[in-house]
């Protein structure tokens, strides 16, 4: 070979496929703000449409005046619930199977919930028109706390309900309840519970807080009455789901429903439902004829759109004097708030919360979750986690530490010691999921070594000592969390939305000059698809990255697909990816073996190309393979060189890793330092170690703000107290710790390429880490568990509690 | 109600336009001039995505009005390439360094960091998250936004570039 031949290496490094830090396409738009978010859609003559909200959490609705309003300059038309029946949509189904209020029905049921939708030339006129519009209320007594929920004076909340003893999930056992979900074998665990020789119980409560994406839910609706077609922009982390809900609900034929989802700026979560806004502006724009833009504003966005986990999950552990887990016993009270909006696959009540038994080898559990009725925004959504899983972890990694702290036992070496072993995978656990694939015991002693975890404890022995002494009032917490995620949904088995199993899919064209284009039915929001995507294509078939077009959101073009969120879109459409790939490579080495006048079992893929076995120097790249495809191709076949995959996978997958939090508390102020936060992550194959770092920082911040103080909190009467960022806590750049990663790799057995998804792991496995810090640093004073979120007035209580302030 | 008229130099091009007194400048910036690039998040003046500079100043342009910035010279994340269209120091610092993810924040978080290293050409890491404390972001973590404007800092000082001592 010429010195100008490339190297087997430099070929490999011109595809920047898999495992490469690939700089991000998307960047060169965002930068320069050039991208196309949805409040960036204009049309001409597009109106806006706004909410009047409810003040109250709990009232009848005795009357609704819009005269006034409509008297406003630049004011269309006021849209209320009574509007809405004559087109039988002043309700909708929630993806829970629950009905919710478009508009307020009759009552309102909690506050700030949608009463009457004005629409507007701007919304500076759509705001004049909400100030005129005239709601006369009937407070009721409102229902703000679940644990009241089902008393038996208990406010009836839902009088659409009255009568039925049966919801979605099964028997209703109280006028506000939603559910019941029992998984596990409770005689069994029962039994566990009577042997065991070391027994913990603990109420753990994971608060309510909100996913709070920096753009709030926006969608653009345009309706062609001569064409009858609804073309609809908004943020949507699910375009295909929406279409076919909106189809069902407004009796529109799918094909003249267009659904788009534009650049969007972030999700979390929060942008998996239908919302009321969608209906609305969709509904303004087939009565006006017009355009209608709905873009919520902040507080609307915190207080109304959804909210995050509310779970208070009891918690009991048996075990051996030797720190054995024996059995495991959760009861989870569930607030839903108003409705039962749970963003969950149908079958799922509780979500995937039976991945509650960790990556511990329980023998046996049992799990019960009542969901309940309040007087609060409606939910909840999965908040950067598959769902419940980030509820689930909390519970066992919170337990897990308060068992070690009864057995007198280093909270990792009890951790150490009941963690599923390597040769015990596939594993099947207690409640029902079979884990894939798992090395826990090399992360947690690889995080171990990297942090110096024994020099770390013998520092804090000593820091506790001179506490005692009266040397110093600082307190030093080791929070340490080892989680186990379940993300990926889903097998076609058991996950499915409204009836639609959770597959997802990848459609691939090659152009004629080696460039192509891959269409996806997942959406980006942040996690830089167009980017990553193209990675695993180039690797695949051996074309650059830099020539992949990657295109997701357009329900026109893009193949059916569930969308992003629960971490499933490496999982499922990851391999939806390869596998069209795989299609389009079995196609390319018929034509080479054509063109290179070989039988095609003679070829082998070589990096960019096929290579006759034996003759390095007879080989065909792709991009020429590519040309071939469109004007020589062997004598029977199609020309053309496209595949699609829809991709039903086999299991989920299981991330995991191994985090620890320093940190240090002064129990004068309450004032938290993070001292270091290291975070192990096992996602499998890594696609691109940028954007998982990148990925990875993000979750722990958001984790770091749920478990140190970010809370949607009510007072007794309903009222949100924390509905704007003054009060409801977003972490600056000043407040955030900095952040250590670092990896294991074990390889998901049945994904094709490996991958398990990673984006929801730092937040599952970073609440606990925070949690167990604060709860560890103040257990030698006394205290087993202390509630989230630890605010500095919080952690200043727990301090005067244990005796520790004056 | 009665319209104001104003003028102000935006990107270096003047402009004019008639506002309700109540106009709030970021809705004269995205909806009269279609300069897309500024976001609204919060309405409230804690996110920062609204970020413009305003006659030298970082401003965020949701609690501004209008009428207010009549006659000053702003400029906009649309403003920021070099003359030759390719990518500035910082929106370079950006993407090399990862320090964006859904792009939403990334506009004010360039205009600030842009004022910034024009009142401190060479900040240390606690100027930069100091300085930065105005913009939320929520996919990151700042830690590679902290990298990006380090990186900017460098490449404008003639510098090797250098990641924060942890």
């Amino acid at each position: 070979m010429n010195d100008m031949t490339p190297t087997r290496e430099q070929r490999t490094a011109a595809l920047e496929g898999m495992g490469c830090k690939r700089k991000r396409v998307e960047d060169i738009r965002f930068t320069q703000g050039r991208g196309n978010y949805v409040d960036d859609v204009k049309l001409p003559g597009m109106l806006h449409g706004d909410f009047v909200r409810s003040p109250h959490a709990h009232a009848r609705v005795k009357s609704i005046n819009a005269e006034e309003a409509l008297k406003v300059p630049g004011v269309l038309a006021v849209i209320t619930a009574e509007t809405l029946k004559t087109v039988n949509l002043a309700w909708m189904p929630t993806l829970a199977g629950d009905v919710q209020m478009v508009l307020a029905d009759g009552k309102v049921l909690f506050q700030n919930q949608e009463v009457a939708f004005v629409v507007a030339t701007d919304r500076y006129a759509a705001d004049d028109g909400i100030n005129k519009v005239e709601v006369e209320y009937e407070p009721l007594p409102p229902l703000v706390d679940p644990f009241k929920a089902m008393d038996h004076n208990a406010p009836v909340l839902r009088e659409d309900l009255d009568g039925k003893t049966t919801g979605a999930h099964g028997p209703r056992k109280h006028h506000n309840h939603i559910f019941e979900w029992t998984v596990g074998d409770k005689d069994l665990t029962d039994a566990a519970f009577r042997k065991a020789e070391v027994t913990i119980k603990e109420m753990i409560s994971y608060h309510r807080t909100h996913p709070s994406p920096l753009e709030t839910c926006q969608c653009v609706c345009s309706f062609d009455k001569v064409k009858g077609e609804l073309t609809i922009w908004g943020t949507f982390q699910a375009p295909h789901v929406i279409r076919t809900v909106v189809s069902l609900i407004a009796k529109l034929p799918e094909q003249k429903i267009h659904v788009i989802a534009p650049d969007i700026g972030g999700g979390f979560g929060n942008k998996v439902g239908a919302y009321p806004g969608y209906i609305c502006a969709a509904v303004a724009s087939i009565v006006t004829g017009k355009p209608v833009k709905w873009v919520e504003d902040r507080i609307e966005n915190l207080t109304a759109t959804s909210f995050a986990r509310d779970y208070h999950m009891t918690t009991e552990i048996a075990a051996t004097k030797e720190g054995k887990v024996t059995g495991l016993r959760v009861h989870v009270l569930a607030d839903h708030g108003a409705f039962d909006a749970c963003a969950d696959p149908s079958k799922w009540p509780a979500g995937f919360f039976n991945i509650v038994t960790g990556s511990y080898d329980f023998p046996t559990a049992h799990l019960s979750v009542d969901g309940v009725y309040t007087n609060k925004a409606p939910g909840g959504v999965a908040y950067r986690c598959s769902f419940r899983v980030t509820e689930a972890a909390y519970c066992i990694e919170r337990a897990m530490d308060i068992l070690a702290q009864k057995l007198g036992m280093d909270p990792a070496e009890l951790r150490l010691k009941n963690f599923i072993k390597p040769e015990q995978f596939p594993y099947h656990s207690a409640l029902g999921w079979e884990y894939d694939s798992g090395d826990y015991h090399t992360a947690m002693r690889k995080m171990m070594e990297t942090t110096d975890y024994a020099a770390l404890r013998k520092e804090q022995t000593e820091k506790r000592e001179a506490f005692r002494r009266g040397e110093t009032r600082e307190i030093m917490g080791l929070g340490v969390s080892f989680f186990t995620e379940i993300v990926g949904a889903g097998p076609s088995k058991n996950c499915d939305i409204l009836g639609i199993a959770m597959f997802d899919s990848c459609e691939i064209r090659m152009h004629p000059t080696g460039a192509g284009i891959a269409r996806m039915g997942t959406k980006s929001q942040g996690q830089g698809h167009e980017t990553t995507w193209a990675q695993i294509i180039a690797t695949e078939i051996g074309i650059p990255a830099d020539n992949i077009q990657v295109e997701e959101g357009n329900t026109d073009t893009a193949p059916y697909g569930l969308g992003t969120y629960g971490s499933r879109s490496t999982p499922v459409a990851g391999a939806a990816i390869a596998m069209a790939a795989r299609k389009i490579k079995a196609k390319a080495q018929m034509i080479a073996a054509y063109k290179l006048e070989v039988h095609e079992d003679d070829l082998e893929f070589d990096i960019d190309g096929f290579r006759v076995k034996g003759l390095p120097e007879k080989f065909m790249s792709m991009k020429d393979i590519c040309w071939a495809a469109y004007n020589s191709v062997p004598p029977g076949m199609e020309p053309g060189l496209e595949a699609v995959s829809y991709y039903d996978p086999p299991n989920m997958t299981y991330p995991f890793g191994a985090y620890l939090c320093v940190m240090d508390i002064d129990v004068d102020t309450g004032v938290y330092k993070v001292r270091r936060f290291y975070a192990l992550d096992d996602c499998g194959t890594r696609i691109n170690p940028m954007i998982i770092e990148g990925q990875v920082h993000g979750g722990l911040t958001e984790a770091f703000a749920i478990a140190m103080g970010q809370e949607i909190r009510y007072d007794d009467t309903g009222n949100v107290v924390t509905g704007s960022f003054m009060d409801f806590f977003m972490p600056t750049a000043v407040e955030t710790p900095h952040w250590e990663t670092d990896f294991t790799v074990t390889p998901s057995p049945h994904h094709p390429i490996g991958a398990k998804g990673v984006g929801e792991s730092p937040n599952v496995g970073g609440v606990p880490a925070f949690s167990n810090a604060v709860n560890d640093a103040f257990s030698f004073l006394g205290s087993t568990h202390i509630q989230m979120p630890h605010d500095f007035w919080r952690n200043w209580q727990a301090a005067k509690n244990l005796g520790a302030v004056a | 109600m009665a319209k104001t008229h104003v003028t102000m130099k935006v990107n270096g091009a003047e402009v004019e336009g008639l506002v309700e007194p109540r106009t709030l400048l970021v809705h004269f910036i995205r909806e009269n001039l279609q300069l897309t690039g500024t976001h609204v998040g919060c309405e409230t003046t804690h996110c920062g995505a609204c970020t413009v500079d305003l006659d030298g100043m970082s401003v965020k342009s949701c609690t501004v009005f209008a009428v207010q910035a009549n006659g000053s010279e702003i400029i906009t994340v649309e403003g920021m390439a070099n003359p030759d269209g390719t990518l500035s120091a910082l929106q370079e610092g950006f993407r090399m360094m990862h320090g964006l993810q859904c792009g939403f924040c990334t506009p004010g978080m360039i205009m600030r960091a842009h004022r910034l290293l024009q009142e401190n050409s060479s900040p240390t890491e606690q100027d930069i998250r100091m300085g930065m404390s105005g913009n939320l972001c929520r996919c990151t973590g700042y830690q590679n936004i902290v990298r990006a404007i380090q990186y900017a800092a460098a490449k404008l000082n003639n510098v090797e570039f250098k990641e924060a001592a942890e």
